[in-house]
């Protein structure tokens, strides 16, 4: 039979890398606006904490802070049950996936962003607050547009790190595409030993293909940020 | 918390004689698989900024493959994947290097440093000034020697800022290391995690030593890019 009949789930598990990926990619994406805009602001309250955040998490490896972070907010939660006489509270590995990966990332982006947003010539944002847009029309209609032209090499790199970083959530058991594999492995190992070659190499084959997809779309995407721009010829 | 420290500080950072364990082993399985890694990526950055396809898409190839998948996958294909096959086992030399979950780690880690390196280092060469190679060729040097004097000392230099980030996120990167049951730093965090149920203190000394070490390299790299991208202030 076609995958000893592990195909269900590794295509489950695909899913479920794709979800984490672009939910974790959504929250990174707000998250480095934030931090772009805090550590952009002349007012140290919110330049200070910034740069701390991006500094700290970009210091230390992302799995280090992945488990960091889910064992104490899991421990503490189990504290705070305890002292409440509360039922022991899961937290969620699919959810915990997101929000840590989101937080991680976050810091890369917030760099990213901050870039893009010291690339857009500074005239512009003087010429559109002389026109009388608003604040929010400044950044909707003439710094996001442009900055994301600078940022996007930078997002496109983010993006691929943070799809390849969903194969560590299966460390604290989520069952994304590398666990289905391991799954596999595990139930078809009294079949013959090469099975874990086998499915390994599907699910590296499985990212390649994600990976080339989203060079893809990024290549689109391109294109789009880049309408009005003249290429230099060489 | 200070029972966990007393009990876990030696091993955190180099264990005992003869039974290395945490900082220690971080470290040199760091500079173990960069510098394996750079002295792979060299030629094979040549091979890929060469005219010749025959020579350049066989490394793009390879660069692409280690590039697009995680190094997590790569790790379980080498550590147990490569292991599980019976012409393997059948190899006394592959079976016994196989066997070892340091080698696999290393050859792991090489692989796709290596690669991402070569992407750095082509890069670099290819943006070589077209009438430096001008004159190195008007000077009579033969392709060797183009390489040696004139293309890779400065390509080297002008890819040391993108080299600094790919070392440092080696350093992050040998954190998987733990997953094969080498004795890493991570690998020592989770064992007191465990053993204490202090997972705030256990993971956060390991992080703010993963720090200091990262800090380290930064600092290192700044000088020497102050020393050898001199030219460009």
């Amino acid at each position: 039979m076609l995958l000893e009949g592990y195909g269900q789930q590794l295509w489950g598990g695909t899913l479920e890398t794709i979800q984490l990926a672009l939910l974790s990619l959504v929250f990174a994406f707000v998250i480095g606006l934030i931090g772009a805009a805090a550590k952009l602001s002349r007012s140290l309250w919110l330049s200070f904490p910034a740069t701390i955040y991006t500094t700290l998490i970009r210091g230390v490896p992302d799995l280090v802070l992945m488990l960091l972070l889910y064992y104490s907010f899991q421990d503490w939660l189990n504290r705070l049950t305890d002292a409440l006489n509360q039922q022991q509270i899961d937290i969620d590995p699919f959810f915990a996936g997101v929000c840590v990966l989101g937080f991680i990332y976050g810091a890369y982006f917030t760099e990213t962003f901050r870039g893009g947003v010291l690339a857009v010539p500074k005239g512009q944002l003087e010429a559109a607050a002389a026109y009388g847009l608003t604040n929010w029309q400044v950044f909707r209609r003439v710094l996001f547009p442009q900055m994301m032209r600078f940022a996007l090499p930078g997002i496109s790199n983010n993006w691929q790190v943070i799809l390849k970083a969903t194969a560590l959530v299966s460390i604290i058991g989520l069952h994304e595409v590398v666990r289905a594999a391991q799954d596999a492995i595990t139930g078809t190992s009294s079949k013959g030993a090469y099975h874990a070659f086998f499915f390994l190499s599907l699910a590296g084959l499985i990212y390649l293909l994600l990976t080339t997809l989203s060079n893809l779309v990024f290549m689109v995407l391109e294109r789009h940020y880049s309408i009005g721009i003249r290429k230099p010829e060489l | 918390m200070n029972e966990l420290i007393q009990q876990y500080w030696q091993q955190y950072l180099w264990g005992a004689p003869g039974r290395l364990t945490g900082l220690v082993i971080t470290l040199w399985l760091t500079v173990a698989s960069v510098g394996l890694g750079f002295f792979l990526a060299v030629p094979l950055a040549v091979a890929k900024a060469s005219t010749n396809r025959w020579v350049s898409i066989p490394v793009s190839l390879y660069t692409y493959v280690i590039r697009g998948t995680p190094l997590y996958v790569q790790l379980l294909l080498l550590y147990s994947g490569v292991y599980s096959l019976d012409a393997v086992r059948a190899t006394p030399f592959l079976n016994t290097f196989f066997r070892d979950a340091f080698n696999c780690t290393i050859l792991a880690f090489t692989l796709n440093t290596a690669a991402y390196t070569t992407e750095i280092f082509a890069g670099a060469i290819k943006a070589t000034p077209h009438g430096e190679i001008e004159a190195a060729r008007a000077y009579g040097m033969s392709n060797f020697v183009l390489y040696r004097c004139i293309i890779l000392p400065a390509a080297l230099r002008r890819a040391l800022p993108a080299y600094s980030n790919e070392v440092i996120l080696m350093l992050h990167a040998t954190t998987l290391a733990a997953t094969a049951t080498v004795p890493d730093l991570l690998k020592v965090a989770r064992n007191a995690s465990s053993e204490y149920y202090l997972p705030f203190v256990a993971y956060g000394s390991a992080a703010l030593l993963y720090l200091c070490v990262s800090f380290t390299l930064i600092w290192l790299f700044q000088k020497a890019e102050r020393r050898w991208l001199a030219f460009l202030g």
